[in-house]
């Protein structure tokens, strides 16, 4: 062997870690361990704290500090794999400016909206943040106070905010940023299933033949699932992967069918495939029958955009969600519209390969796995394009089997755990339970030892309109939490910075690091982040994962946890309840909320000898917390198809994935043999809905709200890149991630680029109807955009692609579409 | 119906930059009080210039790692490098076959293991796309120091 002397040092450094981890090493590079404490390391799992797909890792720390990741070897989901964001994950915690203590604008002593940021104590920061919140209440009542939070929050943490606003505050303002990349799925789901989340798991991807990506890049954004279907892919010859996309991208390296649609007619081409099934005899009629309905969907129901709108008054049924009967017949005839030869016309996809793609849906020996994250939900027809490829698997069939079924992406590690199952959103309730049935009110309030009435039956403010009550000045304390929506949210300009700087309102954020939400509030709160805490995620195939805190939060940051409850405290539940509601329950007379909410029996039950030495949540409060909060959680779908574990098993599986029933996980959904909900002898059976059938529901193409004209020549594309994460507040502060992708750049075709007089790495404005930014070109690279369309990333907070989006929503989900709207690009 | 004055705006107190601001009533009221982001102090209504396009060094010394299992990053350019169904560009130096012969890093024993643990004769499948752990490194200084520190084994400092 040849070595370098440096190389053999390094060698034995490298192998005197490898042995104190417990790591199998070659004898040739072993040395000599004098001082064994030095060299130890100790390991525990914790999920992944960026994407959905959930990955597990194993988390090394010494004297009080993370200083080692590595992918989780035993864990289902990546055996062993993490993509480059996992394997930094070790650093996430640490750039220099994390935020160490509260921070207040003042001046002269005293809070100013105006003034400048100033440490306080914790004591201080909540009683100015009590005090803005009780005169909010009392001036304008509980629709004037709100928060926004996250599908990163812990289990534990989502619900102890629903808990916080719907029953302690009695107000809905609560939505996740879960609303801006999962609202359109859960859409989709519910209208066709009556249950939220996929049938199928992970599993799929060994099993499927055919992949069909419908907007979605796997290949950057779930780099882990991406390797297993590439595993798929590479090691069976026989297996083909079909990607649709409004640009080219990673995820056409392992296409064997790559196709460019023109951006919105996505609908289109998936009733042609509809078309095609029935046209060539192929439709599976013994399922369809026995397990299907067919419906249609009211058509011109707006963009989601504010009521004085042109676009919104234009529109025949605005926000109509109504769900109308049709016959087979009927459908056929409606689906009939989208011959070959028209959907070639509006896509623009060649006719050779749609049918292609239609095939293998058709060919009943194929098992067909779809693929979709945000092309597909964040778009202005989004729940009715998740119908839309229901409807493909259930005419065929091909669905809840092993590696057939429509399968929804999620970006957020708990966007199913917390934002979805524990019903953060403005409308719902745990367990896809939502507050306008008084039945499904009924039950939370008894869970939570809590008189009839505490819910509000009204759904609160969703996201986007959550920032346009900020602006109007309705919407007046507020609390942003484990989330950068100044950043996130669309059309920063007009919409987001007049509703934080409105000197009406007190904005609140919750957060590690200073991010541009940060700058846009009145006070910032500390927060510990990810193996700071103990807590639990849940991802995109049901699976929930536990951890345990690994270190102590820097300084004064503490988790969101202890802010939601140590900020409860602070009210007496006379200041937020009125008499009508304190008169039906007397004994929580001169309670204070914490009380009321967190010391009701459940979430203290579990003493503080059950919890780990190091898990300061626990301690602060001086009960086992998460337990306890996730113990009384479970009740809601324990017996309801939400099955979940005891507390503990979870901190020793590499997660379960839900409906877990007598210990034992359920992989596939609605198929008898697989899913023990399913009545026996029923061979399939969607419980969610009444009769156990789900809806084939027929919805036509629509025009996008905007699109390019004489002024506004292209579309603009948003999205991420494999090495940030989101806003890129955790990302950008890891050296190799910033120095792998630093600032974000216009993806734009070569003959665009020319042109406009620009070449590669040239200075542009990029302007919209409501914002303008400057970024730098690139005509080269991982993205090609077809001539016409421009891709820029949104994790760059020095560029804020944000102030020229267009805040149109899907009219049923709320959910924007960050995917198309109207631009131009010049050179400066 | 475009909202831009193209005149020059100071902007409140602590901005020095002469920059196009979007006009509406909220621009006075846009104030980061003194807090940095990752945007620096630029306010949020600033139209910030875009950094300068960064560099991808042409080749240089391998890069250390800060623990076992960090992969490493790309210490030279990728430009043009294609990996897709037909043919992996990084394989033709880095496999074993070549490694030696090119003065490359070979690829880790690791990426011969499928995911039930079984070593294969070449690079396992899932491990083919090499850019989603390995990435090449721009010459720049990081926006935010980060203050990770290794084990002391493989400290660098």
């Amino acid at each position: 062997m040849n070595q370098s002397r440096r190389d053999f040092i390094k060698a034995n450094a490298i192998a005197a870690t490898a042995a104190a981890a417990g790591v199998a090493i070659p004898a040739s590079a072993s040395n000599l361990i004098t001082d064994s404490d030095k060299s130890k390391i100790k390991w525990d799992k914790a999920p992944c704290r960026f994407c959905g797909t959930g990955c597990s890792v194993l988390v090394g720390s010494q004297n009080g500090k993370v200083v080692a990741t590595q992918g989780d070897p035993d864990a289902e989901v990546n055996k062993g794999l993490n993509c480059i964001k996992g394997y930094f994950l070790s650093k996430i915690m640490y750039g220099k400016d994390r935020l160490t203590q509260p921070l207040l604008r003042m001046k002269d002593g005293q809070y100013h909206k105006e003034g400048d940021f100033q440490p306080v104590s914790w004591d201080m920061a909540f009683d100015v943040m009590a005090d803005k919140f009780k005169s909010a209440l009392k001036a304008k009542g509980p629709t004037s106070v709100g928060m926004f939070g996250s599908g990163q929050w812990t289990v534990m943490e989502g619900y102890a905010a629903v808990k916080l606003m719907k029953a302690g505050f009695r107000s809905n303002n609560i939505d996740p940023n879960a609303r801006h990349c999962m609202a359109s799925a859960v859409g989709g789901f519910m209208r066709t299933f009556g249950i939220d989340e996929p049938m199928g798991c992970y599993d799929d991807l060994e099993q499927a033949d055919t992949f069909v990506l419908w907007g979605s890049n796997m290949a950057e954004m779930h780099p882990i699932l991406w390797s297993r279907l590439t595993d798929r892919r590479l090691g069976h010859s026989h297996v083909r992967v079909h990607v649709l996309s409004t640009y080219k991208h990673r995820s056409f390296e392992l296409a064997d069918n790559g196709m460019i649609f023109t951006p919105n007619t996505d609908l289109a081409i998936a009733n042609y495939i509809a078309n095609y099934i029935i046209q060539n005899d192929a439709v599976n009629w013994d399922f369809v029958k026995k397990h299907t309905h067919f419906k249609q969907v009211t058509t011109d129901i707006g963009y989601g955009l504010r009521p004085e709108h042109e676009l919104q008054k234009a529109a025949k049924n605005p926000d109509s969600g109504k769900i109308l009967d049709l016959t087979f017949e009927e459908y056929k005839k409606q689906v009939a519209e989208y011959s070959l030869e028209k959907t070639v016309e509006i896509s623009g996809v060649p006719a050779e390969k749609l049918e292609e793609m239609a095939k293998m849906y058709a060919d009943p020996k194929v098992k067909v796995m779809s693929l979709w994250t945000m092309g597909m939900n964040q778009h202005t027809r989004g729940v009715w394009m998740n119908s839309l490829v229901y409807n493909i698997h259930l005419l065929t069939g091909k669905i809840s089997k092993p590696g057939n079924g429509p399968f929804s992406l999620t970006g957020q590690p708990s966007a199913c755990g917390t934002a979805r199952e524990v019903g953060t959103f403005s409308h719902r309730l745990p367990a896809d339970m939502v507050v306008k049935k008084k039945k499904h009110r009924d039950i939370a309030e008894k869970i939570w030892k809590l008189p009839e009435g505490t819910i509000p039956a009204k759904p609160g403010y969703h996201a986007v309109l959550q920032n346009r009550m900020l602006k109007d000045g309705k919407l007046n304390a507020y609390w942003v939490m484990c989330n950068n929506n100044v950043q996130a949210a669309p059309n920063l300009n007009e919409e987001t910075l007049p509703g934080y700087r409105n000197p009406e309102n007190f904005i609140v954020v919750s957060d590690p690091y200073p991010t541009v939400t940060c700058q846009a509030g009145d006070l910032i709160l500390p927060t510990a982040m990810w193996v700071e805490k103990e807590g639990c995620y849940g991802n995109a195939e049901r699976r929930t994962q536990h951890w345990f805190q690994q270190v102590k939060a820097p300084g004064e940051a503490k988790s969101d946890l202890w802010q939601l409850m140590e900020f409860s405290k602070r009210f007496k539940i006379e200041e937020v309840w009125d008499e009508e509601l304190l008169a039906k329950a007397p004994h929580l007379r001169g309670k204070t909320m914490y009380d009321v909410l967190y010391r009701n029996g459940n979430v203290d039950a579990y003493p503080i000898e059950e919890a780990k030495e190091l898990n300061d949540d626990a301690h602060d409060n001086g009960f086992y917390v998460q337990k306890g909060l996730f113990e009384e959680y479970a009740a809601f779908g324990r017996d309801h198809g939400h099955d979940l574990a005891p507390y503990e098993m979870y901190h020793t599986a590499r997660g379960l994935r839900w409906p877990v029933v007598n210990g034992i996980e359920t992989k596939w959904r609605y198929k008898e043999g697989s899913d023990p909900y399913v009545g026996k002898g029923k061979d399939f059976e969607f419980y969610g809905k009444p009769d156990g059938k789900a809806l084939i529901i027929s919805a036509p193409y629509e025009a996008p709200p905007e699109a390019p004209d004489s002024e506004y020549d292209m579309w603009l594309c948003t999205g991420r890149v494999l090495e940030h994460w989101h806003s890129g507040s955790m990302t950008q502060r890891v050296p190799e991630l910033y120095r792998a992708f630093p600032d974000a750049v216009v993806f734009m075709h070569p003959d665009d680029a020319k042109k406009r007089n620009l070449r590669r790495g040239d200075e542009v404005l990029v302007e919209s109807r409501r914002g303008e930014m400057k970024s730098r070109i690139e005509t080269r690279g991982r993205n090609r955009p077809p001539v016409g369309l421009v891709f820029v990333p949104w994790f760059d907070a020095r560029q804020l692609i944000n102030k020229i989006t267009l805040d149109a929503t899907d009219p049923l989900s709320k959910q924007t579409d960050y995917k198309k709207c109207a631009i131009k690009v010049r050179k400066v | 119906m475009k909202k831009l004055i193209t005149g020059l705006v100071l902007l409140g107190v602590v901005a020095t930059a002469v920059a196009q601001k979007d006009d509406s009533s909220t621009d006075a009221l846009v104030n980061n009080g003194g807090v940095e982001s990752l945007r620096g102090k630029a306010e949020l209504n600033e139209t910030r210039q875009p950094d300068k396009l960064k560099r991808v060094l042409k080749d240089r010394e391998v890069v250390e790692r800060n623990y076992v299992h960090q992969p490493p990053v790309i210490p030279h350019q990728i430009r043009g490098y294609k990996v897709d169904l037909n043919s992996n560009k990084c394989l033709s130096c880095h496999g074993w076959k070549y490694a030696k012969e090119v003065g490359a890093t070979k690829v880790s024993p690791t990426h011969f293991e499928t995911r039930d643990g079984m070593t294969l004769s070449d690079i396992s499948p899932r491990r083919y796309f090499c850019s989603q752990c390995h990435v090449p490194q721009v010459d720049a200084k990081p926006l935010v120091k980060n203050e990770f520190r290794a084990v002391e084994s493989l400290s660098h400092e």
